[in-house]
Formats: structure tokens, sequence, C-alpha cells
């Protein structure tokens, strides 16, 4: 891997974003995407956008306040892979939960957000599910292509699955905020992308339908809701239609992984992000023949995982999505 | 190549130097003459992506990526189990006609089985 793509990922970037325009205008945005690779934290309170070296500023604390949400994103821990661009994925995984424990502002609960296993074996699921008990932290789960290999994701639903209903998808409420968990692995067709299904995407509107517009939606799944590289499958067919039915809402974030690397995306009212892998990275968009775990010299891996951290400040509908690497 | 050789030892194989290639090559078009026939997963690609066959030629997929893929026919006539690295899916190809695949976990990955 050449050094300034590794620079890059090595970034620790955090963005708030405020839906309602106090102060995060074009501008402002490119600004602050423009510090994020070097290291850079931006906020945006009382209307003012403000940045700050990374590491020169505890950001947590400046996020308390009433009503805050912190919860953490983990995506990718590939349980079961044992190949050159990484041979130890339970301790990538253990640093991971270290990482997310030692955090200053304690998240509520965590994301995984799929591809937690690498082959959908029994015991890659055991693994990671005893791992993450150390957390001590609801895990709310969505699958991974990996995940549903065999038996249409049997193992999977037994273990993670929420939905009283029997479905995978499944939404729930954290102070004020609507998650919703959605599964664009499953039922794929051929030449196509990750795809929500026309069932997935009739619940979806049901379930947002009766929402005030000001509340704040999290949406998370594991193949990117945006196109992000359609050639090597990452995006969703069908994701514009499941979007516009969050059209009405002042605020929605999606959180998605699948392609071993952060990226993000502002469109309109909806902010997207991708999270790093706790196991092995993939190459930047089109940088390599084919989007296959990358091998990086042995001292990088750790500059090329992460994990998500993510606060939400009430009453502002500001979301900062921070990620962090596990050096 | 090789015309400076003259021993008839020599000319032979030289001559299954210079064929073997083609035969490779085009394998994508011809009917295959051995009933068994490989097309390799190599770097999320089927390859060959298009593979003519004779009826009741039994096609192997050898899985030689560091991910699991899965092969599935569209018509849903064939579906393997996850394929992880080194692993083989063979299926029998009795009646002629054009069987398009795709790999059910990275449905960008397409390819084709004509029989003759």
């Amino acid at each position: 891997m050449k050094k300034s793509e590794s620079g890059d990922m090595n970034s620790k970037a955090l963005i708030q974003h405020d839906h309602n325009f106090d102060g995060v205008d074009r501008r402002g945005f490119l600004r602050c995407m423009a510090w994020a690779g070097t290291g850079a934290l931006c906020l945006v309170q009382g209307g003012v956008l403000k940045s700050y070296a990374l590491g020169s500023h505890d950001h947590s604390k400046k996020l308390d306040g009433v009503g805050e949400l912190s919860f953490a994103q983990i995506s990718d821990s590939h349980m079961g892979f044992n190949k050159a661009a990484n041979p130890d994925v339970v301790a990538t995984l253990k640093a991971a939960v270290d990482k997310i424990n030692a955090l200053p502002t304690p998240p509520e609960f965590i994301l995984h957000t799929g591809d937690v296993s690498h082959l959908s074996k029994p015991e890659e699921f055991d693994t990671v599910q005893q791992m993450l008990k150390s957390l001590n932290r609801e895990v709310f789960f969505v699958p991974g292509e990996h995940d549903v290999l065999n038996d249409e994701g049997a193992g999977f639903r037994e273990r993670f699955g929420r939905n009283p209903q029997g479905q995978i998808w499944y939404s729930f409420d954290q102070k004020g905020i609507h998650f919703i968990g959605l599964v664009n692995v499953m039922n794929l067709k051929a030449g196509g992308l990750g795809a929500l299904g026309p069932e997935q995407l009739e619940w979806l509107e049901k379930d947002v339908k009766h929402l005030k517009h000001s509340t704040p939606i999290v949406v998370f799944a594991h193949i990117p809701l945006w196109s992000v590289y359609p050639q090597w499958g990452w995006g969703t067919d069908d994701s514009a239609q499941a979007l516009s039915y969050l059209k009405k809402f002042g605020s929605v974030t999606v959180l998605n992984g699948h392609i071993h690397q952060t990226m993000q995306k502002v469109e309109g009212n909806v902010t997207f992000h991708t999270a790093f892998s706790t196991a092995f990275p993939q190459p930047a968009p089109g940088k390599a023949e084919g989007p296959g775990p990358m091998k990086v010299p042995a001292e990088q891996l750790r500059s090329v995982l992460g994990i998500t951290d993510v606060n939400y400040v009430q009453g502002q509908h500001a979301l900062a999505v921070v990620d962090s690497t596990l050096v | 190549m090789n015309k400076r050789f003259t021993t008839s030892f020599l000319a032979i194989l030289s001559i299954i130097a210079a064929v073997a290639p083609a035969t490779a090559a085009d394998a994508a078009s011809n009917p295959q003459t051995s009933k068994s026939i490989e097309v390799k997963v190599d770097n999320f690609t089927f390859a060959p992506e298009t593979i003519t066959v004779p009826a009741n030629a039994t096609v192997t997929w050898l899985n030689r990526d560091d991910v699991p893929h899965v092969i599935a026919s569209t018509d849903g006539l064939f579906r393997s189990k996850a394929l992880d690295t080194d692993d083989k899916y063979a299926f029998t190809f009795t009646k002629p006609g054009t069987y398009s695949y795709f790999c059910a976990v990275h449905p960008k990955m397409i390819g084709k089985i004509v029989v003759r």
C-alpha cells in the first residue's frame, strides 16, 4: 500500500453536522473535510463552526450535556479469516473492544454493521459474541453477506435477530433517536448490487410513517446505501427508494460497513458514513484489480483498522461521527 | 521459435509448447474435448467468463480468492455451498443450452456455460 493512502486512512476525523444549517454552510463543511484529513475536530455550537487539532482538545467533554447520547460502531470483524491480510482477527477485534472500553465518554450501546463472521460458522459467531461481552453493553447487529452464506442466514438470525415478526431488519428508539437496522445482503440478483427488496421497503415506509419530522434518524446497514463504487458492488440497487421515505426528516445519518475504509458524503438532509473494519483493509475504489483483502506491512495493520464513535447532542439535531484507528 | 533445433525430440517438445497456450486461449469459444473443465474464481471474476463445453461435461469451479464465493445459476438449477479459499464445486451439464450463473455473495460476478 502506498504511503499517501495509509496517511489518509490513519487520520482521525470528526465532523459534526447540523441539519438545521445553523453554521455549516458548504464552505464550512469543506473546511471541515480539509481539516479532517490532517486530524482535526469540527464542532458546531450555537451556530458557530469551530475546529480544533485532534489531541489538543477533549471533544468528549465538550459534548457533555443533558440528553446526550453516545454510541459506538464496529464493523467487519470477519471472525474466521486467517489469510495474509490479517492472520489474527481475534487480536484486532480485542484491540477494538479495548479501544471502546477506553473511550472517555462510554457509549451506551454498540452497533455492529455486519460481516461478524467470515464464513457464517456457528463458532465464528460464538467467538465474537463472547468477545463483545466484555463491553458490558447491548450490541445491535445487522448481517453482512458473510453472515448469511448458508440456510438463508438462520445461524445469524438465531443469535442476533431482534424482530419478533421473524424478519432480520428492525428498528428501535433511544433518547428520541429512531434507529433502523436494514439488511441489504440477501436475495441478491445476478449482475446487481446490494438489495433491500420490496418487503423490507414496505416495512420501512410503515416504520417511519408515524414519526415526527424532527425525529433524528440513524440507519445502519452493511453495504453502503449510496453509490460508492458500483463496479465493485459497493452500493445498493434500491437504496434511493428507501431514502425517499426519509426525505421528510431533518436529520438522517446512514452508517455502513462493507468497504473496510472510512468515507463520508453529505446529500441534502442525509449524511452517509462508512466505518473501518476490525479485521483487514480493502483498497480504495478502483485502486486495485479487485476489492479483495489488502495486505499491508504488519506494523501498519492497526493504522488501517478501527472503530467509530458517534455522539448526539439533543436539541441540536447533530450527530458527531469520530473514526479512530486501533493504533 | 525453436527453428534452430533439429532433433526430432526437441521438435516434438516445441510443438507441445506452441499448442498448449493456444488450447487455453480458445477455451472460451471452442467446445472442450476433455469432459472435465475448470473455471477459476480469482480476484472477483470467473475465468473464463464464458466457456463452451460438450453435453455431459463436468465444470469445476475453484475459488482462488481470500474471500468465500457461492456459485449459483441464475434460474436456480444449481447452487454451491459457500466456497472458502481453494474449495471446489462441480456440476455436470447434461443438456445443451446456455446457463448463466453468478456469485450469490458478490452478484456483480457473472459467468456463462454454453453446452453444445
